[in-house]
């Protein structure tokens, strides 16, 4: 389309303002990391690294550090496994019920989170009467992680041809050897995208965390969320931030650069595998 | 044991299936959905007048107190013109930058700014609003900008709320809406201008139509997930909305807590109801 002058410069500038706008807010946490005040003014009277060896040193940051490593790990194992399972039946078989697959499979993220978080939280202490702690965390996140891998996997699985597992069989490989040798090769990559989309996903959750985790349960995002009301904390909570999101953005820009090659980019929580594919979950 | 595995399964594609799908269906059947059914069930519990245990028998009180009880008719208003307003300013804000993104752009900036859009998208919720508190606060970064104007920030409340949210969700509008974009094949905006066309008409009356299915696909989240929130409103507010209601009486009172989730559940199920019939789920 022919813009005038005009109108693309207005674009152009209405889309500079958006960017700053998302890019801001994570500029100025990145500062106050570094801020050598104890309280939060604007501008910061000195720059100093002392708060990275106290947040280091800070025991309580790096037990929750700890616990939302091995929650995000054991979610991401199970997302995995249960992800490409089912994208396998869902992309190789036809079957009674297929389309709703897809449905079941983004549910537990397209409905609030906080809805999953009660819904698990009655039926564990309610129901199943087990008592909240890391594995009902583990759970949960692995319940809305399963569509990451989900997407990712099957997107890879409608794009190479099945007629290659077929020209496998056929040549006298045994199923299992079609699978490791075909198969699995071939979705290689759409697998370690999954899972570390995954993993960021769930290492950074707290709305489903804060309804499955017991008393003596506490992730990075816990530890931050009770840690902002403690004044003395501030300086502490400001840097464990910084490092929360460079966790999670370098999964998502590592993931993005393993799919890139078809043109595939971190889909919107999994649920979207848009991007610039452009193609619809069925 | 892989061998063996693969010759019992080897030409029953009824049995390869069922051996496929019988774990993640059975988690996300049996785990999610009969989850959902209990919180449900929950929903007609009652807490005992002493003991204040969770009593499991039936009764309607809960939605008695929800539906009649003005301090929650307003808290679930509220949050559904909250969730309202967030929509259409991710809405008006996504548009521009979407449309630069896939019909501008040259391919190279377009690569960049796909993934300049998708990093913030993912990184951590919990700290951007812990940017915006620090940003909104008295001696943040809001009022220090507009204090050489002789005016202030926002502060903490309502319109808080309202900045964050669209902030957070943002990203969630714009990945749908420029894929939408991106289907449009630059023929028909070609053939358009062709017909002599202004660009403001192309944009009614050919982008408008073809790209609405995708903005109703990203307000599916922008509206979805700020109807849940509860953690924005408690950093940026004292305001209650559904969520911190949800989360205060989850430990007091579960079968209220349970009664109230059932509210943006109801709205979701109409939202997605409407949403379909807008022809956004091909977008989704």
């Amino acid at each position: 389309m022919r813009l005038s002058r005009r109108a693309e410069l207005l674009l152009r500038a209405a889309s500079g303002v958006t960017l700053a706008f998302i890019y801001i807010p994570l500029g100025v946490i990145f500062v106050y990391a570094f801020n050598t005040s104890r309280v939060l003014e604007w501008p910061p009277p000195g720059l100093t690294t002392q708060w990275l060896g106290d947040a280091i040193d800070n025991s309580g940051a790096r037990d929750a550090f700890f616990t939302s490593l091995e929650v995000a790990a054991v979610a991401t194992i199970f997302a995995l496994i249960l992800g490409s399972l089912a994208s396998l039946a869902v992309a190789r078989f036809s079957f009674f019920g297929r389309e709703t697959i897809s449905f079941l499979v983004i549910l537990p993220i397209a409905l609030p989170g906080i809805v999953t978080g009660v819904a698990l939280n009655t039926t564990f202490t309610q129901f199943l009467g087990v008592s909240l702690g890391l594995l009902t965390v583990v759970v949960g996140h692995a319940t809305f992680c399963i569509v990451v891998v989900y997407n990712n996997v099957v997107a890879r699985l409608r794009r190479v041809s099945g007629s290659f597992e077929e020209a496998s069989a056929d040549l006298g490989a045994t199923p299992w050897t079609t699978f490791r040798r075909v198969t699995l090769p071939s979705m290689q990559t759409a697998l370690v995208a999954g899972g570390l989309l995954a993993f960021g996903l769930s290492f950074d959750e707290i709305i489903v965390t804060t309804f499955t985790a017991g008393a003596g349960t506490e992730t990075l995002p816990l530890w931050i969320f009770t840690n902002f009301s403690r004044p003395n904390q501030l300086p502490i909570v400001n840097v464990v931030a910084v490092f929360v999101i460079l966790i999670s953005i370098i999964p998502v820009y590592m993931a993005h650069k393993l799919t890139r090659e078809e043109g595939g980019a971190a889909p919107v929580r999994g649920a979207a595998p848009v991007a610039a594919e452009g193609t619809a979950v069925p | 044991m892989g061998h063996r595995l693969a010759d019992l399964f080897h030409g029953r594609p009824r049995l390869q299936v069922g051996g496929l799908l019988a774990g993640p269906v059975g988690w996300l059947v049996i785990g999610y959905l009969g989850s959902l059914a209990v919180l449900l069930a929950a929903s007609f519990w009652s807490l005992g007048e002493l003991s204040g245990e969770v009593q499991q028998t039936f009764t309607l009180d809960n939605f008695d107190t929800i539906f009649t009880d003005s301090v929650y008719r307003s808290i679930t208003l509220r949050t559904i013109l909250i969730a309202a307003l967030v929509t259409l300013t991710d809405a008006l804000l996504a548009l521009p930058l979407a449309f630069f993104m896939a019909k501008v752009a040259r391919p190279r900036s377009k690569g960049l700014l796909v993934v300049a859009v998708l990093v913030p998208l993912w990184s951590s919720y919990l700290v951007k609003v812990y940017a915006w508190r620090t940003i909104l606060s008295e001696d943040g970064i809001f009022n220090w900008a507009l204090d050489p104007l002789g005016l202030s920030g926002p502060g903490y409340g309502n319109v808080a709320v309202w900045l964050v949210m669209s902030y957070i969700w943002l990203p969630y509008m714009i990945i749908p809406v420029y894929a939408g974009l991106e289907r449009i094949p630059n023929s028909v905006l070609a053939a358009s201008d062709d017909l002599g066309a202004k660009p403001w008409r192309t944009f009614r009356r050919v982008i408008w139509p073809l790209v609405f299915p995708a903005i109703v696909a990203g307000s599916i989240f922008t509206f979805s997930l700020t109807l849940g929130d509860f953690i924005t409103p408690s950093l940026v507010s004292s305001t209650q909305f559904i969520g911190n209601v949800i989360y205060s009486n989850i430990t007091t009172n579960l079968p209220l807590a349970a009664a109230y989730t059932t509210v943006p559940i109801a709205i979701m199920i109409v939202y997605l109801l409407i949403a379909r019939r807008l022809g956004a789920f091909e977008h989704v």
